[in-house]
């Protein structure tokens, strides 16, 4: 006689219970981020379309509206040499987002073959490209990029390389531990037994199975490369005058503040709704994909 | 417990000689030729030579390397090209003001952090929850640059509830002068019993120490929520529950109980963070600070004091790590065996 199957003990069910109001909490919060982050990028790429003053994101100056309040004419008013500064927060939806794109991929160029090399080759070299990423990480984030930014000429370009370099060691750790683990999986071993080349089973086993970590990483990681950015920006090591960065803009708007406030608050406040669109989207990711993934990496 | 401490410590000092030569890399390699720098844009080839001698750039970079070493043991940290005084002395006045700022920034964020988190995983998929869990994330996700002048605007200039910048009242020092003993200014200020001092101090602190408490209270407060909502469904937390503890107990003292760990650690790594965040923040409202010199070196191009406070914070960083890993260890026999 087959027996019927045990009910779940109750602490089975409580886990699940939980878990469950984990995700659900975040699905709405990551449908909210969702349309946030599209909506961003659906401004950058139609910026040229709506921004009422194309021109001012550029190298145009109007000397007789300098400093002149929001209106109906300028929503977000013009900031120290006459600019439309509703139309610079526009174009500045070009500039972040695309920041944090190029350092995330840069970062993932360097991370990802020192990751799958440490975790599948182990050894020496493993220990090496870990010590390595140890004296990294030793710095928090923004101030090795600090470092090199402030050594390399400011422009976009150092910047986005200025971070990258802080931020790979992160990936490398991440791919690190899922590709030694899966190394050591018995599929692996068949096909090494099966004598299919190295290269085939690190490419088509080996990076696949242990990716998923790091795309939820990546994404969780958006809104923070915008912030650093955005950061550094602010203390002069980034992007320069005219680019409609908006780091840049509260910079150059800081020393009117007390006058003249909107010149500063409406960039910042696209800087904290990007952050806030990608990480909200980045939380929800991780709930989904992830969910036992810890907060502190 | 002694060899996971000799571990440790053994690893930390591999950290710190790979700091100090990472440090060095971005001195002497990454912009092209410092003698270049030195000598000016018209130098002639005699001139350049000469620099080059004089920087010590001649010999091999392995000579170079451990010349740099030797200058960083015996406190030579290179001298400040915009204050004119050594790195190392400059960074001696400047820390306490940082670190009194931070301090009261974690302070706030863990008071704030741990009963919105325990609140949150309380009643969770509720409206409040939902908000608490939207707050912390706009915590994290704050240009506090950005926050810092908006705060001043709003709270010194327009409401006039709070000092705008500064670390107290200059007015004070002729009627109530600061003695000098810790070099905390809340702490002398306490010690003294100089209570006007006191409340200049604190009220100067205010608004800058909520700016760095952002980042810190919007980790802490989902860190708590993660953690206790993993350990509510465990079995140990059901059977206190099912022994009788009123719900407040079973979350604020049981399930709280094991969250204390990753927050621990998360205190140590935002440490590290809310100084770096102190170079966004204490310029604006003028707080005598790592951070005010550090804004001040990078717009002046001041590489040898840019690099000394960046080995500084590392180090800080790698310490207060290595004092949390080893607490840990202490309370949890399980971490010494990893």
């Amino acid at each position: 006689m087959i027996e019927a199957p045990a009910p779940l003990p109750p602490a089975a069910t409580g886990l699940r219970g939980q878990a469950r109001w984990r995700g659900l909490a975040g699905n709405r919060l990551m449908a909210a981020g969702g349309l946030m982050a599209a909506l961003i990028v659906i401004v950058a790429l139609l910026a040229p379309l709506i921004a009422p003053l194309p021109g001012d994101a550029d190298t145009a100056t109007h000397p007789f509206l300098v400093l002149h309040p929001p209106s109906a004419r300028h929503w977000f008013g013009t900031d120290q040499v006459g600019r439309d500064v509703f139309s610079r927060v526009l174009y500045g939806a070009r500039v972040s987002p695309l920041i944090a794109a190029a350092v995330l991929v840069f970062a993932c160029a360097i991370g990802i073959p020192l990751g799958i090399c440490a975790g599948y080759f182990g050894g020496w070299l493993d220990e090496v490209i870990m010590r390595v990423t140890d004296i990294f990480l030793a710095f928090p984030p923004l101030l090795l990029a600090l470092a090199f930014a402030a050594v390399l000429p400011a422009s976009l370009t150092s910047l986005t390389i200025a971070i990258g370099i802080t931020w790979w060691p992160w990936y490398t750790r991440l791919i690190r531990g899922q590709a030694a683990s899966v190394a050591g999986r018995a599929y692996i071993e068949s096909c090494r037994a099966l004598g299919i080349p190295r290269r085939r089973i690190i490419l088509r086993h080996i990076l696949p199975n242990s990716i998923t970590p790091l795309i939820v990483q990546v994404s969780l990681d958006v809104g923070g490369v915008i912030l650093t950015a955005s950061a550094l920006s602010f203390l002069g090591l980034g992007a320069q005058d005219p680019t409609p960065d908006w780091g840049l803009m509260v910079s150059e708007g800081e020393s009117y503040f007390t006058t003249a406030w909107w010149v500063v608050t409406f960039p910042g406040i696209a800087i904290l709704l990007t952050a806030f669109a990608f990480n909200l989207l980045g939380d929800g990711l991780r709930d989904l994909l992830d969910p036992r993934r810890d907060l502190l990496r | 417990m002694i060899v996971y401490v000799a571990r440790r410590l053994a690893l930390a000092v591999v950290v710190v000689a790979g700091v100090i030569a990472l440090t060095f890399v971005v001195a002497r390699v990454v912009p092209g030729d410092p003698a270049a720098t030195w000598a000016g844009p018209h130098a002639s080839a005699a001139q350049l030579a000469a620099a080059r001698r004089f920087l010590g750039l001649d010999r091999p970079p392995a000579a170079q390397l451990l010349a740099y070493f030797a200058g960083i043991l015996t406190g030579n940290w290179g001298v400040s090209i915009h204050t004119h005084q050594p790195v190392l002395s400059d960074i001696g006045t400047a820390a306490p003001a940082s670190l009194e700022l931070v301090s009261a920034a974690l302070i706030m964020a863990i008071a704030a952090g741990i009963p919105l988190g325990l609140v949150s995983a309380r009643w969770p998929g509720r409206s409040l929850d939902h908000a608490i869990r939207a707050g912390s994330i706009l915590g994290v996700s704050m240009p506090i640059f950005w926050m810092a002048l908006i705060l001043q605007l709003v709270f010194a200039q327009r409401l006039r509830l709070l000092p705008a910048a500064g670390e107290y009242s200059s007015g004070l020092l002729f009627t109530h002068p600061l003695a000098r003993h810790t070099g905390f200014d809340v702490i002398d200020a306490l010690i003294t019993g100089n209570w006007p001092m006191l409340g200049s101090t604190l009220s100067h602190l205010a608004l800058p120490a909520v700016v760095v408490a952002a980042y810190p209270a919007g980790l802490i407060t989902r860190l708590v929520r993660a953690q206790v909502l993993d350990t509510i469904g465990e079995t140990h937390v059901q059977m206190i529950r099912a022994l009788g503890f009123p719900e407040r107990a079973v979350f604020g003292r049981f399930a709280m109980k094991l969250a204390w760990n990753p927050v621990a650690a998360a205190v140590a790594l935002v440490f590290g963070y809310s100084l770096v965040n102190t170079f966004l923040v204490e310029s604006i409202f003028d707080w005598p600070g790592l951070g005010s010199y550090t804004a001040a070196s990078v717009s002046s191009l001041d590489t040898p004091a840019i690099l000394g406070v960046t080995l500084f914070i590392a180090l800080v960083y790698v310490a207060a790590n290595l004092i949390v890993d080893i607490i840990q260890a202490g309370l949890d026999p399980r971490i010494r065996l990893r």
